[in-house]
């Protein structure tokens, strides 16, 4: 009886004790953090701006994907150790979603609650970065160049804080299928696509050009399952000479390599997405030489054209701050999008506030190694709008061709002639 | 029942699940002495809910959001190892498909709740119906695995529910229309309730969510284990000639079993759903399935306390190893190299670290902290 008693005045006094603690606090926000000081931002200091990011580093989709960060990293390294943003160092978080989305939403509430980064940039997937978008518009932080080309990125009046970065599918869609419209005259064309918003956006894009039943075959796979042969053999059963693919990197080699093992050879267009030749051969190994006459298109300069002033600017980056990792596409992509920020967060200027940050990427007019143009306005948060052709020739990818822009909606392929302006000498992003 | 027959019947070699010297699970159905004048077993279950429950409540005031969340996602867990630990470990069937029953559980809550708003049905009632829908359509999975397990053993038992944590993905996939493939459906959730305030934190809200979602699951699962169902079920675990020589029917206490277990996890899958708001296949895999096994065994097999450390293992682990590898500063080179690969690194040394120190779980471990700290007491 007596330790019954004991027990329960135990139980009461603790419940006493937190009823205590929870009394005092208020969730309110507090008055001194409300009058919209620069103390107040969360993830800026007068010397640090914290920026945070989920990424595949483990896992599925790890293949490429994990380099991205890392150079970005490098980037803002680079820019920190030459004075930084307006006196202020980058600092960037890293976190590995695995690219499963469950982890995004626990690794994304992390950075916004516990480690109150001030934004979050260019997070990995379409999957996984659904699933945090209405988080991150109820915290109101700015989440910067999605890491992906789904169309659900740019919806400025549902997820006015969400921006997109690479063309969205779509359009890469329709730049691929006016090339082949233009090119491959009369030929059979299909279409592989990934069972989710890239593959169909893509196909929609396509058949926006070439007509509904201008596609002859479509087929779809999921990351989930390797065994793609009956789609495969689909496409030879119905005589494709062109095929056009919404594939990851693992995907289009398990393509090319699964069509040569049927004696089929059709003319392989994959998304820029999967088009990588650095990543392709090293999945392919010694069954690189099927990478030979590859077309693609792309938004970025060709990672082994080292004649580009961009390719030499990030490359001695790379090798300064990247502990010289093999250089490749995801390395441009990665750097890129850390010039990008750059250029954003000295426009939003030296009184940096979440709400100057996103008027000043509406503001739009960046222009870096991207060779298209980026379309950022006040009604329209989808990124680079322009695209360039390339091809693998002799083990070598380069672009050829005119970069042509267009958008997700009925509008035709046009020419985009503004020429490419090389980066500034120091290799410091201006606005 | 709780001295295990040395001398099994040679004709039954196929029914030896456990050693037959003194099993691991065997300490789980020492008889303890029962004490009168303590009254019903709900009563008392409902009364340390009922204090649990208000521990948390305060609790959740105290912390901020993040910390909220990461309680919400321990208890959905929590309602998954609970049942989990009570079949593996008092019945005796090792089950790698829960992470499948807690989808069952999670798509069938996020159709539902998407239903009810795309047909603009609103109101409080709403969230409960989806959970409950969830929960049975769990249970029905259950109880058609549980009757193919009650036919099989040991690694036969295993190979199916492995089969079952395997067949989500490709299940998601072949009924794409309604399940959306490997991109998954996003969850409506209401935002907590007005007479809340405006600037109350929705975490704190799945908050309570989850942890009355786990304290009913820990209330079933208690009263179960104290009832005579429980007493079947190790009885079933130790024994099974023995048990039917008592008067228990064996494949029927094994479905049973399994079905309580299924709810469980469909309660915690559709939890998990409301908080993260999105479903998608590669979250209910057969990592998932693993993670939930290990750790109950981490947390100590048989025991819903080890459940409860389980659950939190589940959450704080992956988080502190991050947590860990940040301290480090590493060079670019060896951060490329690492990045990622460090955390699973230290997880795993993690686990062999604890399973040596603490073979029995952790759990047990404290319970042997404990009876030396009462032997030193007494000594002295």
């Amino acid at each position: 009886m007596l330790r019954n008693a004991r027990r329960g005045i135990v139980v009461a006094a603790c419940l006493a004790l937190i009823a205590t603690n929870a009394a005092c606090s208020d969730d309110a926000p507090s008055s001194s953090g409300g009058g919209g000081t620069a103390a107040a931002v969360p993830g800026v200091t007068d010397t640090e701006i914290t920026l945070g990011t989920h990424m595949p580093l483990t896992g599925p989709a790890a293949a490429g994907y994990s380099k991205i960060a890392p150079a970005s990293k490098a980037f803002f390294d680079y820019v920190n150790a030459n004075g930084g943003v307006n006196g202020r160092k980058i600092k960037y978080l890293i976190e590995d979603d695995g690219y499963n989305p469950a982890n995004t939403q626990t690794v994304v509430r992390k950075l916004v609650l516990e480690d109150k980064v001030f934004a979050i940039l260019n997070g990995l997937g379409t999957p996984t970065h659904t699933g945090v978008l209405d988080f991150l518009k109820t915290q109101k932080v700015p989440d910067l160049f999605v890491a992906s080309g789904s169309r659900s990125w740019n919806q400025p009046e549902k997820y006015p804080t969400t921006f997109g970065y690479q063309p969205d599918y779509t359009v890469e869609g329709k730049i691929i299928a006016d090339y082949v419209k233009k090119n491959f005259p009369g030929q059979v064309v299909c279409h592989m696509g990934q069972d989710d918003d890239f593959g169909r956006d893509s196909l929609a894009g396509v058949e926006q050009v070439l007509g509904a039943d201008g596609v002859k075959s479509k087929q779809k796979y999921v990351t989930s399952n390797t065994n793609i042969t009956p789609q495969i053999q689909a496409f030879k059963t119905a005589g494709c000479q062109v095929v056009i693919s919404a594939t990851i990197p693992a995907f289009t080699a398990l393509s090319l390599g699964t069509a040569a093992k049927i004696a089929f050879k059709p003319q392989w267009i994959p998304s820029s997405v999967g088009a990588d030749y650095t990543t392709l051969s090293g999945l392919l190994g010694p069954g690189k030489a099927l990478l030979e006459g590859l077309i693609a298109p792309g938004y970025l300069p060709v990672s082994t054209d080292s004649a580009n002033p961009w390719i030499q600017l990030f490359q001695k980056v790379n090798k300064e701050y990247n502990g010289n990792a093999p250089f490749d596409g995801n390395i441009v992509f990665g750097m890129n999008v850390a010039y990008l920020t750059v250029q954003a967060l000295l426009k939003a200027g030296k009184d940096l506030t979440r709400e100057n940050l996103l008027a000043a990427v509406e503001s739009g007019g960046f222009k870096n190694a991207a060779v298209g143009p980026y379309r950022y306005s006040k009604t329209d948060h989808s990124g680079i709008g322009g695209m360039q052709m390339g091809k693998v020739t002799g083990g070598v990818q380069a672009a050829f061709g005119p970069v042509v822009q267009t958008d997700d909606a009925a509008g035709q392929v046009t020419e985009y002639t503004e020429a490419a302006a090389p980066p500034p000498a120091n290799g410091i992003p201006t606005v | 029942m709780s001295t295990t027959n040395p001398a099994r019947p040679a004709e039954q070699p196929q029914t030896v699940p456990v050693r037959p010297t003194r099993s691991p699970m065997s300490r789980f159905v020492v008889p303890r002495p029962l004490r009168p004048g303590q009254g019903s077993t709900l009563l008392r279950h409902l009364f340390w809910v009922a204090v649990a429950a208000a521990v948390v409540y305060f609790v959740s005031y105290g912390i901020d959001p993040f910390r909220n969340y990461q309680l919400a996602t321990v208890a959905a867990y929590l309602c998954v190892t609970a049942g989990l630990t009570m079949l593996t470990g008092l019945n005796g069937q090792l089950s790698l498909g829960h992470g499948a029953l807690m989808a069952c559980g999670a798509y069938t809550v996020a159709l539902a709740q998407n239903e009810f708003s795309d047909r603009d049905l609103f109101g409080p009632w709403r969230l409960p119906i989806s959970l409950a829908l969830g929960v049975l359509v769990a249970a029905l999975a259950g109880a058609l695995i549980g009757v193919c397990a009650a036919r099989l053993r040991g690694p036969y038992l295993a190979g199916v529910t492995l089969a079952v944590a395997l067949v989500v993905p490709a299940f998601t996939t072949r009924f794409a229309d309604l399940f959306n493939a490997d991109q998954g459906l996003s969850v409506y959730v209401d935002s907590p309730p007005a007479g809340l305030g405006p600037y109350f934190p929705p975490e704190r809200w799945q908050a309570w969510i989850a942890i009355g979602a786990a304290m009913v699951s820990l209330l079933v699962v208690a009263n179960l284990v104290n009832s005579r169902f429980g007493r079947s079920f190790k009885a079933v675990r130790d024994d099974e000639v023995a048990a039917k020589l008592v008067g228990i029917h064996v494949a029927r206490t094994q479905v049973l079993a399994f079905v309580v277990s299924a709810a469980c996890a469909g309660l915690g899958g559709g939890v998990l759903a409301v908080i993260s708001q999105s479903v998608s296949p590669s979250v209910f895999g057969l990592t998932l399935s693993l993670n939930l096994l290990l750790a109950i065994v981490l947390g100590g097999l048989g025991s819903l306390f080890g459940a409860a450390w389980g659950a939190l293992l589940l959450v704080l682990l992956p988080y502190l190893t991050t947590e860990v590898t940040r301290g480090f500063d590493l060079s670019p080179r060896l951060a490329n190299k690492l990045e990622g690969n460090l955390p699973l690194a230290i997880f795993g040394l993690t686990l062999i670290v604890v399973m040596l120190v603490a073979p029995g779980g952790i759990q047990e471990a404290f319970r042997a902290l404990g009876r030396t700290v009462r032997r030193r007491w007494r000594r002295t």
